[in-house]
């Protein structure tokens, strides 16, 4: 089960395993951002771990928490079956200094998930071979995943048309009459 | 619209006070465009599941004319924006926009094209219009052959009159309500 | 043919070749509308293909924060919209496993059918539309011929075709109707028989056979370090399923087979997607004659649940239940899971981080196709411009899932 794969990094790791915990049947480890890479080397090469497949890589912005940025990795194993997730805390509190081991050299399908955590949060991964934006465009400034970005702030490529006019909306004569809303004054049916 | 030069040699017809000649000439023009739609299919998104749809034999588009793909956009008249259009894939659309050649449409297929859909945000068009004239919108998410159909029909009965103003499907009539529905007519009358 | 303008050794002829830049899509028929891959060449063969994504990104998890739980399920449709149903059921299942609940019997057959309904759809257009990315249009309208009676009942059952939103946070919006159970029982043969026309035409068309096979090979070891997962891995020979690995919902109690390639070529992708079907088909009819005719589809919990319209109008509870859930969104605990069930192309998980309240904190959707279209560069090197049609068809990638 995957509550031995806690205790053999505990064992492994000592003190930078800062937390684990087991909830609604996933494991969960946080470990020190220094210590990113050589975890997740062990847990591929060990054969006791073996987790051969990164599942998923994303990170979560915690506004206000310092460090502000916590990137989430899921692992699995197809032979023995057990999954693990692991964290790491990195970021201070304007988002800068987010900087994180590349484990592109651990599973090589980390690249994208690493990309694109890049350009969602802005977390940069030293040693990734090819860190560029790949949802968003180059041109686009800012991380839009973050909490301060807002939603709706666009930044287009191409300049919008003037001088044209929008249709102007249904009339209540117009198109289905069934299914609308039909204010009825007086009681409920 | 275009403006007719006498020393030149390319003639515009798009209708006007040019004579009754002229004018049978677009009537001609108008029918033989409009059952002769060659479309640029521009698909992203879900809509594109209600396009192939609409191409299979169930609700067949080629029966108004209008199948024809052809993936260069030198040799389509129609473009169907079919889907959801990012800021990304804005210049792509312009650009393929700008490379079609006079006389050419532009139909908006679903509620994304038409207005953004409920993807208000960072990334998303929100509307061909604002980048493209477009001559059709057809709401829906993804909406229905049937409604993409009173679409291209809308569409064929403008090019028939030489109108360039833009449509939008309205919902129809609730079948279920409507009078008369199954009744055979000789000459097929226009959408209500 | 020899250079004028140069000195060549008798013997020596060769004419100078710089690599040349294409680009393939965004807007391309065979790019599935929305991908790009920018390719060097020499000659016809690719040496260096960087295929650039992100033209369908429509802020899936940005637009999640803005609502409830609830209010999720629309855009999630709307992630693999080949098979929106099992978008919904991942969903649903991962919300459910933060709340810890688990849905009655009746709901969780019901899921498992429309889930594999939407499966089939989903692989009969993929499939399809590679097929006819190759000139086989035919098998390409019969399928899509298949996919509108799988449509037919999920209009009866959800009132859409294609995006349902028919999911719900323990339960479904609706129960069954009472066309459901013959409705399907009365499809699935139809399917089954488009299937086999349709292998008719492919199998033995020696063009189909030699644009598929042993191209676009990936090795296990190498598709596994990519993070593949679903029907491409399973062509290399992993037997990896969500399904019986993890076994959610009723899957425990169906008996069905995984189809496992051997080559990881463009070939076994088709084939398994193709025999996937008939353990589908497989799947659905057991589950069919396990579900019950009666019962609860919701679960028995106010909090989660909206009460019957009825009782909104006439009870106080009833009144106060749906507003709350409405105005506020359920009330999911704080803390965070990771549910992961078996989408069409492989394991499609759920990682929602919750703060208590009724909006999502976090939703973040691990797409399948994203790990294996990471993969297609890779595989595309070395092969010649139109190898990348049948490659690239055959990963079926959904732009809405891997943009997300």
């Amino acid at each position: 089960m995957s509550r031995k794969l806690i205790e053999i990094l505990k064992e492994r790791f000592g003190a930078e395993v800062l937390e684990t915990k087991s909830e609604h049947g996933d494991e969960t480890a946080v470990v020190e951002a220094r210590a990113w890479g050589k975890v997740a080397k062990f847990l591929r090469e060990d054969p006791r771990c073996e987790m051969d497949m990164m599942v998923d890589l994303c990170a979560v912005d915690y506004p206000n928490r310092e460090p502000r940025f916590e990137v989430v990795m899921h692992l699995h194993s197809i032979r023995l079956n057990h999954r693990l997730r692991l964290k790491a805390r990195v970021g201070d509190s304007e988002g800068d200094h987010a900087e994180l081991e590349s484990v592109t050299s651990v599973w090589s399908g980390a690249n994208w998930f690493e990309r694109e955590t890049f350009d969602m949060m802005g977390i940069v991964f030293t040693g990734h071979p090819d860190l560029r934006r790949i949802l968003m465009y180059p041109e686009f400034v800012g991380h839009p995943l973050r909490k301060d970005y807002p939603a709706d702030r666009i930044q287009p490529l191409v300049p919008f048309r003037e001088g044209y006019e929008k249709l102007p909306p249904f009339d209540h004569f117009e198109g289905m009459s069934f299914g609308r809303q039909v204010f009825r004054s007086g009681k409920v049916d | 619209m275009g403006e007719i030069k006498p020393a030149t040699t390319t003639r515009v017809f798009e209708g006007g006070d040019q004579g009754f000649a002229t004018t049978r000439l677009d009537a001609m023009l108008g029918w033989a465009r409009k059952y002769s739609l060659f479309m640029y299919p521009f698909v992203t998104a879900c809509c594109g599941m209600e396009f192939f749809s609409m191409t299979s034999p169930r609700y067949d588009v080629s029966r108004f004319g209008a199948e024809a793909p052809r993936f260069s956009p030198r040799q389509a008249d129609l473009l169907w924006v079919v889907g959801t259009i990012s800021q990304r894939q804005a210049p792509a659309l312009k650009r393929i926009y700008e490379q079609m050649l006079d006389p050419k449409w532009v139909l908006a297929f679903g509620t994304c094209a038409s207005c953004g859909g409920f993807y208000d945000n960072y990334t998303t068009l929100a509307g061909i219009d604002k980048i493209v004239p477009c001559d059709i919108y057809i709401p829906g998410c993804p909406p229905r052959p049937e409604a993409v159909f009173d679409g291209l029909l809308l569409l064929q009965d403008k090019i028939a009159r030489g109108d360039r103003t833009p449509g939008v499907v309205k919902p129809r009539e609730d079948p279920a309500t409507a009078e008369g529905l199954v009744q055979l007519h000789t000459k097929i009358k226009a959408p209500a | 043919m020899e250079p004028i303008d140069q000195e060549l050794e008798e013997g020596e002829l060769e004419l100078p070749s710089q690599p040349m830049s294409l680009n393939m899509g965004p807007s391309h028929p065979a790019m599935h509308g929305t991908v790009r891959i920018v390719m060097e060449l020499s000659g016809e063969t690719i040496t260096k293909a960087d295929v650039q994504i992100g033209y369908l990104h429509r802020g899936f998890e940005k637009m999640c924060e803005r609502g409830n739980w609830t209010q999720v399920f629309p855009y999630v449709d709307r992630c693999n919209y080949a098979s929106p149903m099992l978008n919904n059921v991942g969903f649903a299942l991962a919300v459910e496993k933060l709340l810890g609940v688990t849905v009655p019997e009746r709901c969780q057959y019901y899921r498992v059918v429309l889930g594999e309904l939407a499966r089939i759809a989903d692989h009969l257009t993929s499939q399809g539309a590679m097929a006819m990315e190759l000139g086989a249009f035919t098998p390409m309208l019969w399928f899509i011929k298949g996919r509108e009676m799988i449509y037919d009942i999920m209009e009866e059952e959800t009132g859409a075709r294609l995006t349902h939103s028919f999911g719900r946070v323990g339960g479904m919006a609706k129960p069954p109707s009472d066309h459901f159970k013959p409705m399907v029982a009365q499809v699935l043969p139809r399917v089954l028989s488009i299937l086999g026309e349709a292998e008719a035409l492919l199998l033995q068309n020696r063009i189909f056979m030699d644009r598929l096979q042993g191209v676009g090979k990936i090795s296990a070891a190498d598709a596994i370090a990519l993070g593949w997962t679903g029907p491409c891995l399973r062509a290399t020979g992993v037997p990896y399923d969500v399904r019986k690995a993890h076994p959610y919902l009723v899957y425990d109690r169906l008996a069905f087979d995984i189809p496992v390639g051997q080559e990881g070529d463009n070939w076994d992708r088709f084939m398994v997607r193709i025999e996937e079907i008939r353990q589908s088909v497989r799947i659905i009819e057991q589950a069919l004659e396990q579900m019950a005719d009666q019962g609860p589809v919701n679960v028995d919990d106010p909090r989660i649940v909206l009460p019957p319209k009825d009782e909104v109008y006439s009870t106080i509870e009833g009144t106060i239940q749906h507003f709350k859930i409405v105005m506020e969104g359920i009330k999911v605990p704080a803390g965070e899971a990771y549910g992961y069930t078996e989408g069409c192309n492989g394991e499609l998980g759920f990682y929602l981080v919750s703060d208590g309240s009724g909006t999502p904190y976090r939703v973040r959707i691990r797409p399948p196709c994203f790990a294996i279209t990471a993969g297609l560069g890779g595989l595309v090197t070395g092969l010649m411009i139109p190898d990348v049609v049948p490659t690239f068809g055959s990963l079926n990638m959904i732009g809405g899932e891997c943009d997300h």
